[in-house]
């Protein structure tokens, strides 16, 4: 019987993917050529599967990126863990590994993706199977002595291993919505320069760091595969996290889709995740005085009646950051529903538009209360 | 009329630039696409000291690039020999942004980005020398905003570049500290070379022509920083008469075709020994946040916005103020100046600080002086609705002590 068992579970690895879990490495010098070098994942090109001990996550509220997917992972060597930080990202040891590898299910041609926010047929809790899904890019950032580093990788036609490209990329996919409409664009893999327009979030200091695994982005369960956990507490339990409060007493961000949570805060956990790692007090885009963490005070700086400063074509026209009552007015809005390079927002990593987060804030600015009346 | 507000030129403006909106005039089909991916591998590889050469030729690039590395150089073979040329863009809100200290670019140009030229965020010692940023279709409202863009950066030296084409501003330093801006050329920008929110700036020696505006001097609120003590002199600021193609809710949209140069809500600016000419609506404008879309709401509760301690003197004015931009500035000079007249050289929109007014007087250090031989100044009475302008040069004569250079080591 127990022959048979072990029999039974060597077809079913068989069956997603033929190979063993990739063992991980933490590479303190160099950059290796290919992902697979870090084992944080393998690929046949038929199934991708993590690597032992790599621990996939979700957000509560992702940023957006083109409507692609993400499969989100952390990974640390023996013997060293995270430490609980309550309002910001988890301090996390030398040697730790995140990814996120982006990917959509294709319509057709691998070029030829859907651009849906529904879970993608393939997902696994451990990986993903390859029918029907064109992977696109896998980030590393990995901790080194020196801090941070940030390291796309592109995967190649196979599907089988990403190669790293420093430089970035632009890939020309298509994309087809719930009403079949279809659109060109072109996805930008970011340079390993431009990974710090986003992941640097203090400007003066500009060391780069995580955005995501903080405790409020993470505090929401996920279905591993050995069922249905809270993230800090799997992560606590993997032995990747320190000490710190449960997921009842833990800061949680809203899912921003969730009509049954506030709309302030479904909007303001969206901009926080969108637009705070730039447009916060310290950030590159403090130059525009416009601030937008999810707890920054509403006022003037938040975008309310606030007078654009070096908006150029992003204004659309309109005079008021935010005018409440009045999406349409508001050039925020008409930065999220721009495609142009030049006056679109975020700046970096969005070519469509993202028509949910859209609608989320025009029904917010279109419920806020303020008098934008200018003296005359 | 009830509110002249400076702004109200937005609509004439969005008609003229429609008509001017082409194609790009840099050929780049025989570009060459293949250098972008080594420059970008070198700019990501670059280490302190390090000099990335570029070589005579025309580069053309689909995405945008960075720099984050402190102590680079990047040169090229000269501002009409190595073309970075950006036409092709799909990603990146400037051509190259740069979030380093210790930077030098010289003799290049960039041309045509879907959004500023380039941008300088945070980073001390900065040289942009020889360095020409345009949009070679001319003047559109779908140009990008900044040609030339230090923001947040301390010692600064801007020299012998170009700007030209720029929906808002050719050269734009924005809340720096130490600024030289100097022997450079702003054409057909809606503001040429503007020192917004900046402490300590001497703009001399540069040419500001068929801009909308020609050099503006300017103070936003919400900011970090406001600016002051700023010296504008020995430039030549003339017919910069383009017709304003903004966006509507840019501060630079508010500026009348015409103006020579705009102060506005800033403190201590000494204007002097310029050449300022034939600039239709006046040339030179102080003004107000009033005058530019203010909003009660949304203004920071300390922000100033009333310019004080302006000194104007010893400019050579000529022509000029003869046909103003837009219908209630039109009315404006025929009440003050009568239909074939021209409005003075000075036009102040009126606004002033009761609260600071000692005796019925503003103490002289915020005063606005005027000692330029024959210039006049006319008051616009915005505060009452602009219903009685009037010349009031004699309300204005005194002056000020000269303001103290910036100090900068780089433009010794």
């Amino acid at each position: 019987m127990l022959r048979f068992s072990v029999l039974a579970l060597a077809l079913l690895t068989a069956a997603c993917g033929g190979r063993e879990a990739a063992t991980p490495q933490f590479i303190e010098t160099g950059n290796p050529a290919l992902l697979s070098a870090w084992g944080m994942m393998r690929s046949d090109g038929r199934s991708l599967v993590l690597g032992d001990g790599v621990v996939p996550y979700d957000l509560n509220t992702p940023l957006f990126s083109d409507y692609a997917h993400k499969q989100r992972t952390i990974w640390m060597p023996e013997g060293v863990s995270a430490t609980y930080r309550e309002n910001d990202v988890l301090d996390f040891p030398v040697g730790t590994v995140i990814t996120k590898t982006f990917y959509y299910p294709r319509t057709g041609t691998p070029d030829e993706v859907r651009s849906t926010l529904e879970t993608a047929p393939g997902w696994r809790p451990d990986g993903l199977d390859l029918a029907g899904i064109r992977l696109v890019e896998t980030r590393i950032l990995v901790h080194r002595e020196g801090g941070w580093v940030a390291l796309p990788y592109v995967w190649n036609a196979d599907q089988t291993d990403a190669e790293l490209r420093r430089a970035g990329e632009i890939i020309r996919l298509t994309a087809t919505d719930a009403d079949s409409r279809e659109q060109d664009f072109a996805y930008a893999v970011p340079n390993a320069n431009q990974c710090a327009g986003c992941h640097a979030v203090n400007n003066t200091t500009r060391q780069i760091q995580p955005i995501g695994p903080a405790p409020r982005h993470i505090n929401r369960d996920y279905a591993y595969a050995s069922g249905a956990q809270n993230q800090l507490e799997h992560l606590h339990a993997a032995g990747y996290l320190g000490d710190g409060p449960g997921a009842e007493t833990a800061p949680r961000a809203v899912n921003y889709l969730d009509a049954a949570e506030p709309l302030d805060a479904r909007a303001r956990d969206y901009l926080d995740i969108n637009c705070a790692h730039c447009h916060n007090p310290s950030g590159p885009a403090d130059t525009s005085g416009l601030h937008l963490q999810h707890d920054a005070p509403t006022g003037p700086n938040l975008g309310l009646c606030k007078l654009p400063i070096a908006a150029g074509g992003g204004t659309g026209g309109r005079r008021f950051g935010i005018m409440p009552g009045e999406p349409e007015e508001s050039i925020l809005l008409y930065r999220m529903e721009t495609n142009d390079p030049g006056a679109m927002m975020p700046e970096l990593g969005r070519a469509i538009r993202h028509e949910e987060g859209i609608a989320l804030i025009r029904q917010w600015i279109s419920e806020l209360d303020a008098d934008c009346q200018a003296r005359g | 009329m009830s509110r002249l507000a400076f702004a109200a030129i937005a609509g004439a403006a969005s008609l003229t630039l429609t008509a001017c909106g082409g194609q790009p005039e840099r050929d780049i089909t025989t570009a060459d696409r293949d250098y972008q991916n080594q420059l970008i591998e070198q700019l990501i590889d670059a280490q302190p000291g390090d000099v990335i050469e570029i070589p005579e030729g025309v580069f053309a690039f689909d995405r945008s690039l960075s720099l984050t590395v402190d102590g680079v150089t990047i040169r090229g073979q000269g501002a009409d020999r190595t073309i970075l040329s950006f036409q092709n863009q799909s990603q990146g809100a400037e051509g190259l942004l740069v979030t380093a200290s210790d930077f030098t670019i010289e003799n290049l140009a960039i041309e045509d980005t879907v959004g500023d030229g380039l941008k300088v965020n945070e980073g001390e010692n900065i040289v942009i020398r020889g360095l020409r940023v345009e949009w070679t279709n001319g003047p559109d409202t779908r140009n990008g905003a900044y040609g030339i863009y230090p923001v947040q950066t301390t010692n600064v030296l801007v020299e012998d570049s170009i700007a030209i084409g720029a929906a808002d501003a050719g050269i734009y330093v924005g809340q720096s500290r130490n600024v030289v801006v100097r022997r450079s050329r702003a054409e057909r920008n809606v503001a040429g070379i503007e020192i917004e929110n900046t402490i300590g700036a001497d703009v001399y020696d540069n040419v500001a022509t068929e801009n909308t505006g020609g050099i503006l001097v300017f103070n936003m609120p919400n900011l970090p920083q406001p600016g002051y003590r700023t010296r504008v002199y020995d430039n030549h600021v003339f017919a910069n008469n383009t017709g304003n193609f903004g966006h509507e809710g840019t501060p630079v949209a508010s500026i009348p075709a015409g103006s020579g140069i705009v102060i506005n809500s800033n403190d201590e600016v000494e204007i002097f020994n310029n050449t300022i000419a034939d600039n239709r609506t006046a040339n030179i404008i102080v003004s107000s946040l009033h005058s530019t879309g203010y909003s009660d709401y949304a203004v920071q509760q300390d922000f100033d916005p009333y310019p004080e301690g302006i000194h104007i003197h010893g400019n050579t004015f000529s022509g000029g103020g003869d046909n103003p931009d837009g219908l209630d500035l039109q009315g404006l000079k025929i009440l003050v100046a009568g239909p074939l007249g021209r409005l003075p050289d000075v036009l102040w929109d009126g606004y002033y600080d009761a609260g600071k007014m000692v005796d019925g007087a503003m103490p002289d250090d915020r005063r606005i002086c005027l000692d330029n031989g024959e210039a006049e100044i006319v008051n616009a009475d915005g505060p009452n609705g602009y219903e009685n302008p009037a010349v009031v040069t004699d309300n204005h004569r005194c002056s000020l002590p000269p303001l103290p250079a910036v100090e900068l080591a780089l433009a010794e």
